[in-house]
This record gives structure tokens, C-alpha cells and sequence, in this order.
């Protein structure tokens, strides 16, 4: 156990001291939220769907915490070759705890960037309907947290090196984010679309975060739970073995 | 018994003998010098030894525990300084010693005084509580031995801890070395490519070269088998003087991308 506290600890702390990097990493989600929430409102609201930011935030949310989630273990690869990685994989502790407070960590951190969004978006003129439900759309936060941070130390694990970097982001990263209905409403869409949608985990996580804040949820608060816990569930224990095979 | 043992040890890559069926053995206390040239295969015995990779075949004891059968003995028994810094920068001296007296269950007290007391040796407790990312090379590498040495291990692995450090900082480190194997009988097994590093330093050297053991005593049994005066006039008559092309790794390509990165 204290494995596991001391990894997630060094997590939180590395946060807490790099504020240029927390900031950069707020930077992206703020832009989309900024210029689509503004630039395509009036569309929106003329084709008859409401207020866009509204609909928009829960999705920038989930935006931020699967880029930091993803980003927090990328490091991974850096960490074998130039960090601490090495000194924590010759230590006489288990691997899977290894994993898991680093995996832990990583959560955290994102959930926290998720909150920074959340609490940033009222300023955009973003209001959650009922205060009731913020604690529910904090778990989900967390769980959409630690799912990808569990899907980027699975990919680290296998990667050798940064070069497959660029790959990730653009047939991982990019797709898991623009197909999740982070931007657009699941209801109506073309087949393809809707297929691509319904198996992308994220979807689950934006469907869920716009259920407790703004009411409308697609596939229902509990699938998403579910959903989501499964497959954070199934990815925790790929990446634990994945990590526990790292040779370096 | 001997502190480290090796019997036939061999590490393919993709039908490549990186380490092609090695024997050695390190006796307790022994300063033990591990040299060849670059792609010789001595990172990679390192690595095995140290449970880092899985050998394809051979046998390995190390304080008389199997590395591949019982990790966590063998892991308890050896400290070590990697060729690349393995250092939190973003945590501070104090902290990065911290972390690794939990990680090897050393209790908190007997934690708070041997951190102070080996970063008094390595002359580094006024700079306890600053980041490791504004330690110079050398400060970073003393750091690392101390840290190595927290939980009193029985072997103390160092993988060319002096690459790119200047006399004063290398005499200083290997004083260290030195007086630590003296003091506690600590065994040291290290590589370098200085080859007067291990000519002062080492009791015993054994030369690798394309995966083999190609020779084998002290320096002086060396020297006088190659008929030499100069430790490396030995181990270039005993390798060659051929330069060995070393096939860029992904290891390469991240220390490459490094160095741009520092600039």
C-alpha cells in the first residue's frame, strides 16, 4: 500500500510544481470551448437545439481529462529511459502497485484538470442545472479519469519509443475525442457515425457528465456507469500486465 | 560464496548473441571492473543481473539469490547507478531519497537519519530541499550513489557513473566508491570506458567484446599477458582497434532527442 500512496503522491506533487504545464493543458480545452461554444451557438440555437454551451461543456470536460490522462502516461516511455521509472522498476515492490499508483496519480491529476474546466466554463456561461448532482458528475470525472489514464499506460507499455507519439494522437487520441459526441448530439447521426460513437468509450464518459450537469443523458445514467466501469475495470488489467512485462 | 555469480549466461535479440553464454564470478567485497567496447553487451548483463531482462538462457546468482526466481531477494541486495539519470527533476534531493527508502520498506526513522547521514557523505545535505533539476551532472550522479546505497545493499552496480563528468567531480566520486568499499565491504561492480578508472579502482576486470569474455584478472596480470604498460594498449590489443558501429536502439533516439532538448 504504501507503494501505491507514495507513486500517486509523487503524481500529485509534480502536478502542484509545474504550473506552466497545468496551464498549457488548460489551453486547448478553453479555445474549443471559447470558439465553438460561441461560433456555432447562434447555428445551434436556430436549428433548434438550445443553448450550445450548455450542451458543449460537459464535453470540453471530458475533453481535458482524456488529453491529461493520455499525455500524464506518454511520460512513461521518457521515464524508462531518463527518470524514475527504472529505480521504481528495480525496487523489491510489485509491478501491478507500481501501475496502480502511478495509474491513480495520473487520475487525479486529470479529474483535477476536469474540475479547473468545469469551474473555467461558468465563466463561458455554463450552468449546471442542479447542484445535487455535481457529486455524481465528479465520479464520473473520475472514472472517465482513470479509464484513459489506464488506456495511455497500456499503450506506453508497448511503445519503445517517442516516435510513435504522433500515431497516437492522431488514430487514438484525435478519434476517441471527435467521435464521442463531445461536439455534436448522438441523436440522428448518419449510421457509420453512430456505430463509431457507440463503441467509443468517451461517449459514455461525455454522455454521463451531460446527464448530471444539464439533463440529457443519451444512453442513461446507469449504462454509462456501467459501461464505464467495465471498461475501466477490463483496461486496468491490460495495463497492469502489459506493465508488468516492461523490459528495458 | 561469491557476491555475484554467472554460469553461461545468454541474451538473444531477434537471433542476435548480445551476450553470448558468459561466466564470471565477483567475490564479497571485490571491486569488480566490466569493460568492453561500446555494443560489447555489458549494459545488457547489467540488466539481467539487475532483473531489468529476462536472460534466454544461462544461470545468475547474486548474493546468493536467483534474480529470475526470486526478484524481490535479489532486488534487496543490490544498489545501482543506471547509465541514464533515474532521478525525479521535479522532486528535490531529500524527496528522491524518500521515495526510494518506502519503495525498499525502510522504516522512518532509520530512513530520516541514513538519508541524512549519506547525504552528508556525498556532500549534499545544504542542498537537500532543492530540485534535482537544478543539480549540476556530478551532484546529480552523487545523489544517485547515495540513494543507491540507502538500503544498505550488499552490491552496488555502477554503469559508467562517470560518462561526461570532469576529473575533480570523477576523483570525488570515486573516493566515494572506494572508501565505501573499504569501510563496509560493499562489493562494486561497475563498467566505464576510462580505462585508468578501473587500472586505480579495480581488484579484478574482466574484458567483453561481441558478447564474449575475451579476458580475464587484474590489471596487472593483463597488462603483462598483452606484453603492455598502459591498461588501454591492453584492452585495445585484447578487442581491436576496429570502431564498433553501434545500431541505433530506441534507447538512442530518445538520448539523441535529450541532448537537442537541453540545447
Amino acid at each position: 500500500m504504501s507503494t501505491v500512496y507514495i507513486l500517486w503522491l509523487r503524481q500529485l506533487k509534480r502536478y502542484f510544481r509545474s504550473r506552466a504545464r497545468m496551464i498549457g493543458s488548460l489551453g486547448q480545452p478553453l479555445l474549443f470551448l471559447f470558439a465553438l461554444g460561441f461560433g456555432f451557438g447562434p447555428i445551434y440555437q436556430r436549428a433548434g437545439g438550445g443553448n450550445y454551451v450548455q450542451f458543449l461543456a460537459p464535453g470540453i470536460i471530458a475533453m481535458a481529462i482524456l488529453f491529461t490522462a493520455i499525455f500524464s502516461r506518454i511520460e512513461i516511455i521518457w521515464d524508462r529511459q531518463f527518470g524514475f521509472l527504472k529505480e521504481t522498476l528495480v525496487a523489491p515492490v510489485s509491478r501491478f502497485h507500481i501501475m496502480l499508483g502511478r495509474t491513480l496519480g495520473g487520475a487525479t491529476v486529470a479529474a483535477l484538470q476536469g474540475v479547473i474546466v468545469f469551474l473555467l466554463s461558468l465563466l463561458a456561461g455554463f450552468r449546471p442545472l442542479s447542484i445535487t448532482m455535481l457529486p455524481l458528475a465528479f465520479l464520473f470525472m473520475i472514472l472517465v479519469a482513470i479509464l484513459f489514464t489506464a488506456l495511455g499506460t497500456a499503450i506506453a507499455s508497448l511503445l519503445e519509443d517517442l516516435q510513435g507519439f504522433q500515431l497516437i494522437m492522431n488514430f487514438i487520441v484525435m478519434p476517441l475525442f471527435f467521435l464521442s459526441g463531445a461536439l455534436f448530439p448522438l441523436q440522428g447521426l448518419p449510421k457509420a457515425i453512430g456505430i463509431a460513437a457507440s463503441v467509443d468509450p468517451l461517449s459514455y464518459g461525455v454522455d454521463g457528465l451531460r446527464g448530471t450537469l444539464v439533463n440529457g443523458a443519451h444512453f442513461g445514467l446507469f449504462a454509462d456507469f456501467a459501461i464505464l466501469g467495465i471498461i475501466t475495470a477490463l483496461l486496468l488489467a491490460v495495463g497492469g500486465y502489459l506493465f508488468s512485462k516492461i523490459q528495458i | 560464496m561469491p557476491a555475484i555469480e554467472v554460469k553461461n549466461l545468454t541474451k538473444e535479440f531477434k537471433g542476435l548473441k548480445a551476450v553470448d553464454s558468459i561466466s564470471f564470478e565477483v567475490k564479497e567485497g571485490e571491486i569488480f571492473a566490466f569493460l568492453g567496447p561500446n555494443g560489447a553487451g555489458k549494459t545488457t548483463t547489467i540488466k539481467m543481473l539487475t532483473t531489468l531482462l529476462h536472460p534466454t538462457s544461462g544461470e545468475m546468482r547474486l548474493n546468493n539469490y536467483d534474480p529470475m526466481a526470486n526478484p524481490d531477494d535479489a532486488r534487496r541486495s543490490f544498489g545501482i547507478v543506471f547509465q541514464d539519470p533515474s532521478l525525479d527533476d521535479e522532486l528535490t534531493a531529500k524527496e528522491n531519497m524518500e521515495f526510494h527508502g518506502v519503495l525498499y520498506g525502510v522504516q522512518k526513522d532509520l530512513r530520516a537519519s541514513r538519508i541524512e547521514q549519506l547525504l552528508n557523505f556525498v556532500e549534499l545535505w545544504d542542498r537537500k530541499d532543492d530540485l534535482v533539476k537544478h543539480f549540476s551532472g556530478g551532484m546529480k550522479r552523487r545523489l544517485e550513489i547515495a540513494r543507491g546505497l540507502l538500503h544498505h545493499p550488499k552490491i552496488l552496480f555502477l554503469d559508467e557513473p562517470t560518462l561526461g563528468l570532469d576529473p575533480q567531480t570523477r576523483t570525488h566520486i570515486w573516493s566515494y566508491v572506494k572508501n565505501l568499499n573499504k569501510e563496509e565491504g560493499i562489493t562494486v561492480f561497475f563498467t566505464t570506458h576510462y580505462m585508468e578508472e578501473a587500472d586505480r579502482a579495480a581488484q579484478k576486470i574482466a574484458i567483453i567484446d561481441r558478447g564474449k569474455i575475451v579476458a580475464e584478472g587484474s590489471a596487472k596480470e593483463l597488462k603483462q599477458k598483452t606484453n603492455t604498460n598502459l591498461l588501454e594498449d591492453a584492452f585495445l590489443a585484447l578487442t581491436g582497434r576496429g570502431i564498433r558501429e553501434e545500431e541505433a536502439s530506441g534507447a538512442e533516439h530518445l538520448r539523441n532527442t535529450r541532448r537537442l532538448w537541453r540545447r
